[in-house]
């Protein structure tokens, strides 16, 4: 059965090799691929003190961001747990903000 | 055994005078020094807002000492700042581990690239005006991850 072009809809790059249906509309959603900042940007010391640094990493909510999400690697990730729950300790950070 | 380094960070009420920090200060150095430990350096970071209400406050005078000592006088500083009142927050963390880490990684990765860059015939250290421009890391840093995007 056919499906009409348009139902795959504009996303992606798909569009050209509608050819393969079905198994390739879904595949081409493209997604950016995460490096861990850390790894990319070679720092080596992660910081309680350097609120700039862990800024990104703490969003609205005051939660620390997952790793699903920021893309950075386990060891880091680590790391900058203990620095994030160090500076909410100096309340450089928030615990909460609602 | 060689002595372990610290940092101390604590937290005054924001209307504290520069003298009584430096009193404050001579205190703890009088601490440190009766229990054969030192200073290193003293950093006052000034009056900063806090992320959250402590008791009443919503302002705090940082300072930052780095001291080396033993686990023993740290102990005993820690006691002595919960006790006083015009400290409202304090922090102790052992450094000098981490540090030695941190060095090892960073002169590991500098002699692995200058021997690559040497067997590769460059000169060991980048030139000026060789490779990625400098401003186009710091350029794509936050968009690499769309914190919304769950």
């Amino acid at each position: 059965m056919a499906f009409g072009e348009g139902r795959g809809g504009g996303r992606g790059r798909g569009d050209k090799k509608t050819g393969d249906k079905a198994q390739g509309q879904r595949r081409t959603l493209f997604r950016r691929r995460k490096v861990c900042k850390f790894c990319a940007d070679k720092i080596d010391d992660i910081n309680y003190k350097d609120v700039k640094l862990l800024g990104p990493f703490v969003p609205e909510r005051g939660k620390i961001l997952p790793r699903r999400i920021s893309g950075t690697c386990a060891m880091h990730q680590r790391k900058l747990q203990t620095a994030i729950k160090r500076a909410r300790q100096l309340a450089l950070i928030p615990y909460v903000t609602d | 055994m060689a002595d372990r380094q610290y940092e101390l960070v604590y937290i005054l009420p924001p209307d504290v005078t520069d003298q009584q920090v430096t009193e404050l200060h001579e205190q703890l150095e009088a601490v440190v020094s009766r229990m054969s430990g030192q200073i290193e350096r003293m950093e006052n970071w000034g009056r900063r807002k806090l992320a959250y209400e402590i008791g009443h406050h919503k302002e705090g005078v940082y300072v930052l000492e780095v001291i080396n000592g033993t686990g023993e006088l740290m102990k005993e500083l820690d006691r002595r700042l919960r006790v006083m009142d015009q400290v409202i927050r304090h922090l102790v963390v052992r450094v000098d581990e981490e540090k030695k880490v941190v060095d090892r990684t960073r002169t590991k990765r500098q002699t692995e690239s200058e021997r690559r860059r040497v067997k590769r015939g460059l000169p060991p250290v980048r030139q000026p005006g060789e490779g990625r421009r400098a401003g186009d890391a710091d350029e794509s840093d936050d968009d690499r991850f769309d914190a919304g995007e769950v």
